[in-house]
């Protein structure tokens, strides 16, 4: 569970995100969208830690993230650009990461064993295709069976079987009780697997609830289209 | 094992492995190992590795440290996502960098030195001056690689503030040094002249090793003045001081800029 | 009877003087025997006689030789002055002394004590002695003809010039012959004042305090084969004239003010087929006139050649200038000097006729030799990558050097 209070960040004069509260529940996957520059990849920095807020707290699984960076055990990552050191070969990369985190969930290799990518433990990082690496960086991010999912467009650049075994594991994982979070264009995606929608619009988050009651509430027929009309709605809003 | 350990070991081998890190290595191994084909005695050899050190060591440092810490930015997002205190991350990747970069250095010039040994006894603290003052240099262009390519996000900008750098720090800065002396030719200058050759890490390390090499001998008073500065116990002292002072400040403020960053 | 008596004795050493001016004699000097000492031997001796040192050792000091004899030692006896005086003191013509080890003399301020001094005496021959530790080791003053050969003399370890003396040490003296000596750790290996017609062949000279050979006012004299190694100056050549320099080494004379070959106030002169190599300058010229400097090897110095501006009408021809640190430093923009078909390993000039000579003019003095002439200090900035850039520059550029000395032939392949 990550609870979010009063988050605040700014970039010089830009101000990105803007008195942020917000929720991420146990047993279910959240989208978060929102167009580019809108913040959301901010957000999940600075979940991360990779950025520090300006102000408010954020607390993942009750324990506030200034403490120090054991939660990151709790947090299974998935960046979207994935470039790892070109020489080490992959299984290297594997028992570094197993070096570096704690394994009280133990390992899981699933995902490995779905995108079989036991045949390429011992290439090296720097031969791989665009593809494998991002296969790699999916396995990754669920290998030590941890409470929260971040994953940053997690379908692209992966193959159909790779993208829907992906698709697979992550609503497996949510079943399991992980907190999810997932950000993406493909909307398609989104629908298939979130159940839970924030949507980040110029650091103000403009609508945090269900996908199902969103779509609802506009009366489309896709979450396509219901995104496009709240984006329509709210440039009217500021046109105003 | 300490986790900044696990780091440096697997920094070390992706860059140990690294093309240009073998590259770097096979050519100081050749030059050095042409040269005792070519000269036939070791002390020609140590002197023309002087020139080697003293200015290859500079730029190639600092425009790989430059590269390779722009380039691993990505992994580096990476590793901060896991649960690792910024500062072991930033001690493993300077650590990552500056090893590998030292060992190909000892190994290149070392190996050749190890089966054609040196011609007499008084030639080895020489080499092993050579050595340690080209892995001081390495630290001290490290530092600044990483410091530079920490304060600024182009990697463009970065390296040509790099080159910018070792440009000053090899050629402007010592003609800066001899228009002066030219200027002030009426005074007595070697004292000021080593204060100012101390703040510059290659002309520092350039002196010491020139003493060394008794050099001195060629600069008459002047390098009466500086033997005498450099071989008590307060040249040493503050030489081998200044080098760890430019090692140590920009890698301070390297790791303070790394700390507080926004990735 | 008494009376009697004396005259026997008088009548006795008549005979015995007059048998050994018909032929000479030997005499044995020897701890067991009935000579035990040398200067006993002298007194009984004559003029022609041989004096025979065996195996042993000989405590002894001012031992003054006023006959022509022979002193020959048997597997080196030691003569020790203990470093309470001088040893031989020859004032005879003709004498030899040979095959000995000869000893701690005294070193003084006010008299020139040595393992052999000859006083005014001619044809003497000083062949195959170890002189050891001596104030002076061979000092002959106003001596003519002698021969100083085969001799190992090595200084005492001192640390100053003023309590060292000279290795062969000549004054007002000449036509002598020093030759296959090895001479160290004196002050001068060898030094002649106001001595002339002199050879000085195939010595080695090394680790000396001051010169390994050194001249003052000595004209007309020959050096030829000798190594001069490891002195603060290898040869010294001062205020003479009429020197011929051949097939010598100047070796590793290297230090703050060090040469291999030193010259000032010299005229008239040739030095050829000799190698300089790796002294800290390897010609030093100061008011030299008229000198031939030819077929020279001048490689690894720190300087090749400091030419002070008063030297004038030297020529310099196929000389090879190897490796130098600086081919030339001079002090002026103006020198009468030349230099000619010399071969000069930082040449980079072309030879499109394919004459052997490049096209370009070489010019000795670089752009920083010139600087570093005026301001000294600059000179910490040698072997910087600025004064390397500087060193490219001005080869694409050679107008930027400011000194008008040139080659106007260097060769394209070093000589020989």
């Amino acid at each position: 569970m990550i609870r979010i209070e009063r988050l605040n960040k700014s970039f010089g004069k830009l101000h990105v995100l803007k008195d942020v509260n917000l929720e991420f529940e146990n047993s279910k996957v959240t989208a978060i969208i929102g167009p580019n520059g809108s913040g959301k990849t901010t957000l999940i920095k600075i979940i991360l830690g990779l950025m520090k807020a300006d102000s408010g707290k954020i607390l993942v699984n009750n324990i506030n993230i200034k403490k120090g960076v054991d939660y990151k055990n709790n947090i299974g990552n998935m960046p979207q650009i994935a470039r790892f050191p070109e020489n080490l070969r992959v299984g290297e990369l594997i028992d570094m990461m197993k070096d570096l985190r704690s394994k009280k969930n133990g390992v899981d290799k699933d995902l490995f064993a779905s995108f079989k990518l036991d045949n390429e433990i011992n290439k090296k990082l720097g031969t791989l295709s665009g593809g494998t690496k991002q296969r790699v960086n999916a396995a990754l991010a669920f290998l030590f069976n941890p409470d929260i999912l971040i994953l940053d467009e997690p379908t692209a650049g992966l193959d159909p079987i790779s993208s829907s075994a992906l698709k697979d594991k992550i609503l497996k994982e949510q079943k399991k009780g992980k907190t999810i979070l997932i950000t993406s264009h493909i909307l398609s995606d989104i629908e298939e697997l979130a159940e839970n929608l924030v949507f980040i619009l110029e650091g103000k988050i403009i609508y945090n609830g269900t996908v199902k009651l969103l779509i609802e509430e506009k009366g489309k027929s896709n979450l396509e289209r219901t995104i496009a009309s709240l984006m329509e709605s709210n440039a009217n809003e500021h046109n105003a | 094992m300490n986790t900044m350990l696990k780091i440096i070991k697997y920094e070390l081998r992706d860059v140990i492995r690294s093309k240009w890190i073998l590259i770097y290595f096979g050519f100081l191994f050749l030059i050095t190992e042409g040269m005792f084909q070519f000269s036939g005695s070791s002390s020609k050899v140590l002197l023309s590795l002087l020139n080697i050190v003293l200015i290859l060591i500079p730029i190639i440092t600092i425009s790989y440290g430059i590269i390779y810490m722009y380039s691993s930015r990505e992994f580096t997002e990476m590793l901060l996502a896991q649960p690792i205190k910024r500062k072991t991350l930033f001690s493993g990747l300077y650590s990552g960098l500056a090893l590998p970069l030292s060992i190909a250095y000892l190994f290149g010039i070392g190996i050749p030195f190890i089966y054609h040994g040196v011609d007499e006894v008084s030639q080895f603290p020489v080499l092993i001056i050579l050595m340690l003052s080209g892995v001081a240099l390495t630290f001290v262009f490290t530092s600044l690689a990483v410091l530079i390519s920490l304060s600024s996000e182009d990697k463009v900008k970065g390296l040509g503030i790099g080159i910018f750098v070792w440009l000053f720090m090899a050629v402007v800065y010592d003609g800066a040094l001899l228009f002066g002396s030219y200027l002030l030719s009426e005074y007595p200058l070697e004292k000021p002249m080593i204060a100012v050759t101390i703040l510059n890490p290659i002309d520092l390390a350039r002196i010491l090793l020139m003493l060394k090499f008794d050099i001195s001998a060629l600069m008459g008073y002047t390098g009466a003045v500086f033997k005498k500065f450099f071989g008590g116990p307060l040249g040493m002292l503050l030489s081998s001081g200044m080098l760890m002072l430019w090692i140590i400040i920009p890698c301070l403020i390297g790791k303070r800029i790394f700390v507080r960053k926004d990735f | 009877m008494k009376i009697i008596f004396q005259i026997n004795i008088i009548i006795l050493l008549i005979i015995t003087f007059r048998h050994t001016n018909l032929e000479a004699k030997d005499i044995i000097i020897d701890k067991s025997g009935a000579i035990t000492s040398i200067k006993q031997a002298l007194g009984l001796c004559q003029n022609g006689d041989r004096l025979i040192i065996k195996k042993g050792y000989y405590k002894e000091r001012d031992i003054e030789i006023n006959k022509s004899v022979q002193i020959t030692g048997e597997d080196f006896p030691v003569v020790d002055a203990e470093f309470k005086s001088g040893l031989f003191h020859i004032k005879a013509d003709d004498v030899r002394i040979e095959g000995l080890i000869i000893k701690n003399t005294a070193m003084s301020f006010v008299a020139e004590y040595a393992g052999i001094k000859i006083d005014s005496a001619k044809n003497c021959i000083i062949k195959g002695n170890k002189i050891l530790y001596n104030y002076f080791g061979v000092y002959i003053a106003f001596g003519a003809d002698c021969k100083i050969e085969d001799n190992i003399i090595v200084g005492r370890q001192s640390k100053s010039e003023t309590t060292s003396g000279n290795g062969v040490h000549l004054w007002y003296s000449k036509n002598i012959t020093i030759s296959n000596n090895k001479i160290s750790n004196q002050r001068d290996g060898i030094y002649l004042e106001f001595s002339q017609n002199s050879a000085i062949d195939n010595n080695i000279s090394e680790n000396n305090l001051r010169y390994g050979l050194h001249f003052m006012f000595s004209h007309r004299c020959v050096y030829n084969g000798n190594t001069f190694r490891n002195n603060v100056g290898g040869v010294a050549v001062m205020y003479t004239k009429y020197i011929h320099m051949y097939n010598n080494k100047f070796e590793n004379n290297w230090g703050p003010a060090s040469y291999g070959l030193l010259l000032k106030d010299i005229t008239d002169s040739e030095i050829k087929y000799n190698l300089f190599h790796e002294n800290s300058t390897a010609i030093y010229l100061e008011n030299s006139v008229r000198l031939l400097i030819e077929h020279n090897n001048i490689t690894d110095n720190g300087w090749a050649l400091k030419i002070k501006s008063n030297s004038t009408d030297n020529d310099f021809v196929n000389n090879n200038f190897i490796n130098n640190t600086f081919d030339v430093a001079t002090g002026s923009k103006r020198n009468y000097v030349t230099f000619r078909k010399n071969y000069w390993s930082k040449y980079s000039g072309y030879d499109l006729n394919r004459d052997g000579y490049g096209d370009v003019p070489y010019k000795p003095v670089g752009l920083f030799s010139a600087i570093v002439e005026n301001n000294s200090p600059a000179m910490i900035l040698l072997r910087s990558l600025f004064i390397q850039i500087l060193e490219v520059a001005e080869k694409i550029v050679p107008s930027i050097t400011p000194v008008d000395l040139e080659d106007e032939s260097p060769l394209m392949r070093s000589v020989r």
